[in-house]
């Protein structure tokens, strides 16, 4: 046979996932459901029953419906979570619990292979996350823009940014106790202030150009602007090359990081 | 593989392991040949494990030489692992899948066809005895069967050379005369095996050749026969007193033997003839709680060269 290492390593993922594969696409299912559910429609209804004037939501969402703003938004903070998940605890398991890789590592797999084949993998939940999220969403009446169903790709890419650093992270890090400081600093305020609830303008000036600096916001604004319809070449461009930009320094950081934890 | 013949399956010259300013293998020499059993024998942290991961392709040699399968480990890493069986010190099963998948996936890790695979995968569970529990998962099985699993799944590709890192440390004595039993069956099928230990019986047992590894260094090398000749007596004298007598036997033990070692339960004398120094003993007045003669052990040879203070 000459099937590619990574490949290989990624049986090995899809062997496991086999297990869980039930329960991953049940709450992929259910998320979104109620999220859009209670926020897009409950919290949404209020929004659009305090709009007016000029200044008024309806104008700052872009005069479409809460909900129409939401989603999209919520889309990408989703595979942002899926990314953080994937990439954290299995990364560190892998190391220094079931340390799967080190295993590995005793075959002709490399530590190159190992991270191509968790990356491998990862999309595919990502894919999996973002096509149901994209259906519900659709169910719900939200995303009508021509070039929508794009904002399935621009997830997954939105995902990828976050996978590649928080591997590079996970494989430094000695034991989980950095994980409550990543979610806790990291991936939950990322999900509140990068414009998947309100939009970034609301925040105070001084906030305001953090909020862009973050992969989030690219993945928000890109996955809203396409599901929206108000995609711009400029902007999809400049978040696009965002996110790859960040996925690739993280591709370098998280070879590096595994390498040197592995092969000591 | 170039070059006309191929003298050693692994070569080492000065050999060098180096953990930031931490030496952990310093400058060791050997040669393994094809068809030997060869061991690591040392206390912890003599650096034996550090020597087998730069066998094994893992980790990158600090300094001096190194070849494997006639080839070198920094270039030719996958391919020298492609014929290597490892049997880490901690098992790295997957203790979610089945212990059939477990050795299915480890054979695609080595790109083996799939009905390769099943043949490979239903003759080592009955080797090593597992053939009931193929369906079972890996996490409720005891730690022998683990270890069973562990030497199959470094069986999957045919392996050259099998690595075993400390086979049996940590199992019970059932388990572990079964898994002796199954290296010995391997290695009369001309598997090279290069295994670490710090059970001086295992190494007796198993090894042809072996090296005493002390401080990053080695210390000794032969067979264990030849290690006992050069580094002990023929026989021990083995003598127990009552609490608080040992102490106080100051020349009373002097020239007993060739040499004579307080250990702090017992006193060994190291004799050609234990029953003679035993009288001699007696006609001095000596009267120990305990008192034996055995042939002298590879034990004796390791505490004589890696000293008896305990090592973390």
């Amino acid at each position: 046979m000459n099937t590619p290492p990574a490949l290989r390593v990624l049986e090995h993922e899809l062997l496991k996932y086999r297990r869980g594969f039930r329960g991953t696409l049940v709450s992929s299912f259910l998320n979104p459901v109620l999220y859009l559910a209670a926020m897009g429609i409950g919290l949404g209804g209020y929004v659009a029953s305090s709009k007016g004037g000029a200044t008024g939501s309806g104008a700052l969402l872009g005069g479409v419906s809460y909900l129409a703003f939401l989603a999209p938004g919520l889309l990408a903070s989703t595979a942002m979570q899926v990314a953080a998940g994937e990439s954290t605890f299995p990364i560190m398991g892998g190391i220094l619990w079931d340390r799967a890789f080190l295993g590995m590592l005793a075959t002709p797999i490399r530590v190159i292979d190992i991270l191509g084949g968790k990356l491998l993998y990862i999309s595919l939940r990502l894919t999996l996350a973002t096509c149901v999220f994209f259906g519900v969403m659709t169910a719900f009446g939200a995303g009508g823009g021509p070039l929508a169903i794009l904002a399935i790709p621009a997830a997954i890419l939105t995902g990828l940014a976050f996978v590649t650093p928080i591997i590079a992270y996970s494989a430094s890090q000695k034991d989980p106790g950095g994980f409550n400081g990543l979610f806790r600093f990291g991936v939950i305020p990322l999900f509140l202030f990068s414009g998947t609830f309100f939009p970034v303008s609301q925040l105070p000036g001084l906030l305001q150009p953090v909020a862009f600096a973050t992969p989030l916001w690219h993945g928000v604004d890109l996955c809203r602007t396409l599901a929206l319809g108000t995609e711009t070449p400029t902007g999809v461009l400049v978040h696009v090359a965002y996110l790859v930009g960040f996925a690739a320094v993280g591709l370098l950081l998280a070879s590096v990081a595994l390498r040197r934890r592995l092969r000591a | 593989m170039e070059g006309t013949s191929i003298p050693a399956l692994i070569r080492a010259r000065a050999l060098t392991k180096r953990f930031g300013t931490l030496t952990a293998v310093d400058a060791i020499d050997f040669d393994v040949a094809p068809g030997e059993s060869f061991g690591f024998l040392g206390p912890n942290g003599a650096g034996k494990t550090s020597a087998m991961r730069m066998i094994g392709c893992v980790s990158p040699v600090s300094d001096g030489e190194l070849s494997v399968l006639g080839m070198d480990p920094r270039i030719d890493g996958p391919r020298i692992r492609a014929r290597l069986g490892v049997v880490p010190q901690q098992d790295t099963l997957d203790q979610e899948l089945t212990v059939s998948d477990n050795l299915a996936i480890y054979g695609r890790y080595f790109d083996l066809p799939r009905d390769v695979i099943r043949r490979r995968v239903a003759e080592l569970l009955e080797f090593v005895q597992l053939s009931e529990r193929a369906r079972d998962q890996v996490e409720p099985l005891s730690g022998g069967m683990k270890r069973r699993l562990t030497i199959a799944r470094s069986l999957i590709n045919e392996p050259d050379l099998l690595l075993l890192d400390e086979p049996t440390t940590g199992l019970d004595p059932q388990a572990r005369h079964l898994l002796w039993d199954r290296l010995y069956r391997l290695k009369q099928k001309g598997v090279t095996l290069v295994l670490t230990t710090h059970y001086m019986d295992e190494a007796e047992q198993l090894c042809d050749r072996l090296v005493v590894m002390d401080k990053a260094r080695i210390v000794a090398q032969g067979s264990p026969r030849q290690l006992i000749a050069q580094h002990s007596s023929r026989e021990v004298l083995e003598m127990r007193f009552p609490v608080g007598v040992q102490e106080t036997l100051d020349g009373a033990l002097d020239g007993l033997g060739d040499r004579v070692d307080r250990l702090p339960d017992r006193v060994l004398v190291y004799t050609d003839d234990g029953d003679a120094a035993a009288a001699v003993a007696h006609q001095r007045g000596l009267r120990p709680e305990m008192s034996l003669v055995r042939r002298s052990s590879l034990e004796d040879v390791f505490l004589r060269l890696t000293g008896r203070s305990l090592v973390d």
